[in-house]
């Protein structure tokens, strides 16, 4: 394909505060329409916007946490449209002076077609920039007129801009996931996608490579990875097709019908609006300081990259690994935790999280904020593994009775009899009776057929109830089959 | 009682001489002789007043009252008060019944202050002579064939005609000082920030002061009193110590430095105004003050400047009054667009349309640079022109408005000859200074003249003491406009 794909996005993080961006009334989701409208989010006369606080930490933060410039003032802007839903008839917003401005975030891109390789890329962000949700229009059962619901208007929202720097839906998805892990890793938006927390808008356009830019047509509002994905395919294909077919792509905000898996236009540019944007008089221009960029500094998490190298560096793992291991906060804080019981055992602990435990999760459809199995108990139960009380099929069993029942780790092998044998007198007595059972056997092994150790094993281990310690038993089936 | 100030109101209530409820009713009782005529109030609401003043006198008996306990105080339209219609002078708000109280009127409240009345004003405060109000126009106490002034004429001509103790306006470009001048009254309009505007309608937020309008100096400390003081719900009211307005009364004023700027007193102004301007200058140079002559260079420019900045801002505050959640619906309408239209179309009166489109036009894309930046640049030059000035002198004063009352009707058909009546205030609200008008002295038709004292900020207790001085010395304040 000669084309190149030039890719931008941006994406509205709800910050995760418990009043709206300029008032005190609730930003719960769902509450029955209207009643998280107060007097300022119904914009009644004469009502001020005044600036919660927590939304600028929440923004610093971000800031922060992509090496962005954090501006030491930013101007809180109107943005002016008529909408049923925009009370005020403007948008309190940031136009020319952003809170945050350029930055960047490192993301590990997995391409989809099956055997190229995974690799790193550096996406640019532009600015970030603290603004006011709208409310919602119902078009339900209002006897054909419309209903308005304002309980979202005024939800603090943090609107990331990134420069065109993908080139492919798989670098924009990965961008997209990188942005959602990072933003709930550092507690500024709880990333649920389902009740709009974390919306993206991808602006789309291909040009040959070397030459300038492209037309670009923005998707709006995308809520999933998977339409994300879906609605640039659809949208790539249909300006290739369009420009080789002699037309011309036209500037346009689209939208995504993730039904029919097609785009459409909803406005051209000719629509578009002039928002006549001009500085809030209403409030006061935003000074952050460097005290507190440092205080909100000091309450930020360790970040995934970081800890993702320091996983490779420090406990030997994979890059693989560390990757998974740091794709959630909370993914990451149980690996660390289960870490703490063995810590000289994290490929062990890493491999037990990333297999029985997370294909659990999967199977039951649970995050790992609910995973039924504590890390204190997978710590012991790892810890019984290292200290040769329980073999590794024994831990299994421990594993599906706690996941499925709960109940303590040493009670648990006590009541299954998980217990390993490792008294080697125990031993040296099964190995005695299985070879005096099988002496034509021990004459063919003494005579060369080593293949039969592995039977003996097995007996052994039979013999046993499965209970005796693998190494142990090899070592004292060695010795006495060589005589 | 009528011609009473403040503070003798307040003793005789504490000393109970009269009860809140006898003289609430004696102020409703001269309201309904005299408000048909003057139209000084869009709504009055008898049993919640009065149902105030019950709570005040049980306040006065219990001996917990304040200043202004009792004390029947009517409210600028501008202000929501919870339960009371709030119109800000505009069919758009006919039916809009305040769900909370702003600032300033929890502030009276608290007091024990009695809400008399909602007053009179041009549709949401645009306006020089109270004629763009939808609720019909206000006449000037002093000649019925003239206009209060404004837009806080409905204030102004209440105050005048002594059909409340004191009122409270706002001052975007002088809605204050013009009808205080016009009617005869004093009326101070209080550095920017001093005040809380939460809840008072916006019309231009980057101006919007709001002040109060009585007879006297003395009256308008204690109201300054009451209606100033940080809040927390407007971010551009300032954090400060609670001072005592009245303070600083009774200093003497020697040594008081006037400026006097050199193009307040260059063409333009009427030569009655003019005269009786010289006239209180002359009083102050006899109570000890020296004059100063100053520049404000910029001073030219502010009345462009204002009419590029206060329209924008105003187009974005007026967006709210759609149609959608309460105010006026026009009865019939097609699609959406349609009813934002028609409801605007019919909900706004003239002026306010002007002036909307005036706004829009400046923020347009293509347009912003050369207006509404250009504006703020110049705004920035005529507040520094006050910096200068204030090196030199500790008050300012000048006319406050260029002529006397003008008839109803006279400047109806030119919008630009009305913005002018407002060519002295207008810097001041620019520069975010406190400015008062105090009487002077009347014209050529016997129209009061008011002078314009502009204190540098937070000045307001020094300026209200170069006022008080001046009327201990004359009696300007306390005549009565003939035949009420």
């Amino acid at each position: 394909m000669t084309w190149e794909i030039v890719i931008g996005l941006e994406v509205h993080a709800q910050l995760s505060t418990n009043s709206k961006i300029f008032c005190g009334a609730s930003t719960a989701f769902g509450a029955e329409p209207n009643t998280q409208a107060d007097a300022v989010s119904l914009a009644l006369p004469g009502v001020l916007p005044v600036l919660n606080k927590g939304a600028v930490e929440r923004a610093i933060k971000f800031g922060l946490a992509t090496g962005s410039h954090i501006a030491p003032r930013s101007v809180f802007a109107r943005k002016n449209y008529f909408y049923p839903d925009l009370p005020k008839g403007y948008q309190i917003s940031q136009f020319e002076l952003p809170v945050v401005g350029q930055g960047a975030l490192t993301i590990q891109v997995a391409p989809l077609s099956g055997n190229a390789k995974p690799y790193e890329k550096t996406v640019r962000i532009t600015r970030a920039h603290l603004e006011e949700d709208a409310g919602k229009s119902l078009h339900g059962d209002f006897h054909g007129m419309t209903g308005i619901d304002l309980n979202r208007a005024g939800t603090p929202l943090l609107e990331i801009v990134s420069e065109p720097d993908m080139n492919s839906a798989a670098e924009a998805v990965a961008y997209a996931k990188a942005l959602h892990t990072l933003v709930r890793w550092i507690g500024i938006c709880d990333g649920n996608m389902q009740e709009g927390s974390f919306r993206c808008d991808v602006n789309v356009s291909v040009r040959k490579p070397g030459e300038p830019l492209g037309t670009r047509r923005e998707i709006k509002n995308l809520n999933s990875f998977k339409f994300m994905q879906q609605a640039i395919d659809y949208e790539v294909q249909w300006q290739v097709d369009t420009i080789e077919n002699g037309g011309k792509v036209q500037q346009a905000t689209i939208l995504f019908n993730p039904d029919t898996g097609e785009t459409r236009a909803m406005r051209s540019k000719e629509d578009a609006h002039d928002y006549r944007y001009f500085p809030d008089p209403d409030l006061l221009p935003l000074e952050i300081s460097p005290e507190w960029i440092e205080q909100m500094r000091a309450t930020l998490p360790e970040l995934p990259q970081t800890k993702q190298a320091r996983y490779v560096n420090e406990l030997g793992l994979s890059v693989y690994d560390a990757s998974i291991l740091t794709a959630s906060r909370e993914m990451a804080d149980f690996f660390e935790a289960v870490l703490a019981a063995v810590p000289n055992d994290a490929k062990m602990c890493a491999n037990w999280i990333m297999g029985e435990l997370n294909a659990q999760l999967n199977r039951d459809g649970l995050d790992m904020a609910q995973c039924p199995i504590s890390t204190q108990q997978l710590g012991s139960m790892l810890m019984r593994i290292v200290d040769g009380t329980i073999s590794n099929s024994g831990a299994k069993e421990v594993f599906r009775t706690m996941w499925a029942d709960g109940g303590e780790v040493d009670a648990i092998i006590e009541a299954k009899g998980l217990k390993q044998v490792s008294d080697a007198g125990a031993i040296e007595k099964i190995v005695d009776e299985i070879m005096a059972a099988n002496a034509d056997k021990v004459a063919e092994y003494r005579s060369g057929k080593d293949k039969l150790f592995g039977f003996f094993v097995g007996q052994a281990m039979k013999a046993s109830k499965g209970q005796a310690n693998p190494a142990q038993l090899n070592d004292i089936l060695k010795a006495k089959l060589a005589g | 009682m009528f011609e009473s100030s403040l503070k003798q109101l307040g003793d005789a209530l504490r000393a109970k001489n009269i009860s809140s409820v006898e003289l609430t009713q004696s102020y409703l009782d001269r309201m309904a002789k005299l408000n048909p005529e003057l139209n000084a109030f869009i709504t009055i609401n008898p049993e919640m007043s009065l149902a105030q003043a019950k709570a005040a006198d049980a306040r006065l008996a219990a001996g917990t009252a304040d200043a202004l306990t009792g004390i029947p105080i009517a409210q600028k339209d501008i202000f929501c008060a919870k339960d009371w219609l709030t119109t800000c002078g505009s069919k758009m708000l006919h039916n809009f019944v305040s769900p909370y109280d702003a600032h300033i009127i929890s502030q009276f409240n608290n007091a024990g202050a009695i809400n008399l009345g909602k007053t009179n004003m041009d549709e949401f405060a645009m306006g020089s002579s109270n004629e763009t109000s939808h609720y019909g126009p206000v006449k000037n106490p002093w000649d019925t064939a003239r206009v209060p002034g404004g837009s806080s004429g409905g204030t102004a001509a209440a105050v005048a005609a002594r059909l409340c103790a004191a009122a409270t306006g706002t001052d975007t470009g002088g809605s204050i000082r013009q009808p205080a001048a016009l009617c005869g009254i004093s009326g101070l309009k209080p550095t920017y920030g001093v005040c809380s505007r939460y809840g008072m309608i916006a019309f231009a937020s980057s101006l919007d002061q709001a002040g109060p309008m009585g007879r006297s100096a003395e009256d308008l400390a204690l109201m300054m009193n009451v209606m100033a003081g940080f809040d927390e719900r407007d971010s551009t009211s300032l954090q400060r110590d609670k001072e005592d307005y009245a303070r600083d009364l009774n200093k003497p004023l020697t040594g008081l430095r006037i400026g006097l700027p050199k193009e307040f007193f260059a063409e333009g102004m009427g030569a009655d105004v003019a005269k009786a301007i010289e006239a209180a200058i002359a009083e102050y140079k006899k109570l000890g003050a020296t004059i100063v002559d100053i520049s404000l260079p910029n001073s030219k420019l502010s009345v462009p400047v204002y009419y590029v900045l206060a329209p924008a801002e105003a187009s974005s505050n007026l967006s709210r009054f759609d149609g959608v959640r309460y105010g006026y619906r026009a009865p019939e309408y097609g699609d959406l667009a349609d009813m934002y239209e028609k409801s605007r179309a019919q909900g706004f009166g003239a002026e306010v349309q002007r002036r909307i489109m005036i706004g829009t036009y400046v923020l347009s894309h293509g347009y912003y640079d050369a207006y509404y930046i250009k504006a703020q640049r110049i705004r920035r030059l005529i507040a520094q022109d006050f910096v200068e000035a204030y090196k030199q002198c500790d008050v300012i004063m000048g006319p406050t408005s260029p002529s006397t009352a003008f008839k109803l009707g006279e400047k109806g058909d030119d919008p630009v000859q009305m913005y002018l009546s407002d060519i002295y205030t207008i810097a001041v609200n620019l520069a975010g200074l406190p400015g008062m008008s105090i009487p002077c002295g009347f014209g050529d038709n016997d129209m009061p003249v008011g002078l314009q004292i502009i204190g540098n900020y937070f000045d307001e207790a020094r300026m209200l003491n170069v006022a008080h001085q001046y009327q201990l010395a004359t009696d300007w304040h306390s005549r009565a406009p003939k035949g009420l």
